[in-house]
């Protein structure tokens, strides 16, 4: 049974894409959320607060979702932490390599509220 | 221009509208823009594309069709142009320009794509930033919006040309 208080932080470049996740988490019933335009301003929030779970983009300027989710595992502080990554392509290659980097789920742009809860329910069951 | 490229674009910007907008889409008949770099929209996302191919993807709004679409996408009306508009036609062209890709590699014709760039503005130009034919193809989004979507592709080290078959319609 998933958390709805858990702590979420969601990563994008695109304020739009951090504003429909937002929409989507508190239509899910998940309201503590907060919001980093990219890889290094969510390492340093998770280097500074109690986080729960990461919902990351793929591609964004100074450090891309597949980064930050390596700089999180090799963190013995962050490791723990389970990272959604959200892309809009979804290539093979791109996928085994963050598989390889310890990534628990992954999600397509576009995608609907019901495909994330499915997502977080998928990686919070494990 | 080969078709086998086009349809991919077309297939990402209805799936992209229809889920993330929940808007319908009407797909007009395709053309060759001509020399004209005016916009044929109110606020354009443009990015480049490299690989097999390179070209570029434009996707150009009307005014009525973003607010609608940005509306739809926040769940609260949107009635003026602003920067969370500005943005939202850049995550949007992202989207489709990803989705596309990934339908283009899974066919063996693999583009990598930079960030995409937003104009907005009555009568703004679209600078292609390669010489090439640029096919325009038109919905209608909603009710009364309209979007264009500009796709420029040439072999990356050829500029042959190829007379289009009819594009295929999405169902």
């Amino acid at each position: 049974m998933t958390n709805h208080n858990m702590k979420i932080v969601t990563v994008d470049d695109f304020s739009t894409m951090r504003r429909i996740i937002r929409n989507m988490l508190r239509q899910l019933g998940y309201s503590n959320i907060v919001e980093a335009e990219d890889g290094v301003e969510a390492l340093s929030l998770l280097q500074r607060e109690k986080v729960d779970f990461v919902i990351s983009d793929w591609n964004m300027p100074n450090m891309n979702g597949l980064d930050l989710l390596k700089a999180i595992r090799a963190d013995e502080n962050l490791k723990p932490i389970p990272v959604l990554l959200v892309t809009a392509e979804a290539l093979k290659e791109y996928i085994v390599e963050a598989v390889k980097a310890g990534v628990n789920n992954y999600v397509v742009k576009p995608f609907t509220a019901e495909t994330l809860q499915e997502k977080i329910d998928t990686i919070f069951k494990n | 221009m080969d078709v086998t490229f086009i349809n991919p674009f077309l297939e990402a910007a209805v799936n992209v509208l229809q889920t993330m907008a929940f808007t319908e889409t009407q797909v007009g008949t395709p053309f060759f823009k001509g020399k004209t770099p005016l916009s044929q929209g109110d606020v354009t996302g443009i990015v480049g594309l490299t690989g097999n191919k390179h070209g570029s993807l434009a996707v150009s709004f009307s005014e009525a069709a973003i607010l609608q679409v940005v509306s739809n996408m926040f769940g609260e009306a949107c009635k003026e142009m602003n920067d969370d508009v500005r943005d939202a036609v850049g995550e949007i062209t992202n989207m489709i320009c990803g989705n596309a890709r990934r339908i283009l590699a899974e066919q063996g014709h693999p583009l990598q794509a930079a960030i995409p760039t937003v104009i907005d503005g009555k009568g703004h130009k679209i600078c292609h930033p390669f010489p090439g034919p640029v096919l325009v193809i038109p919905f209608v989004v909603g009710e009364e919006g309209r979007c264009f979507l500009e796709v420029c592709l040439a072999e990356s080290d050829t500029r042959q040309v190829r007379t289009p078959k009819s594009p295929r319609l999405p169902n």
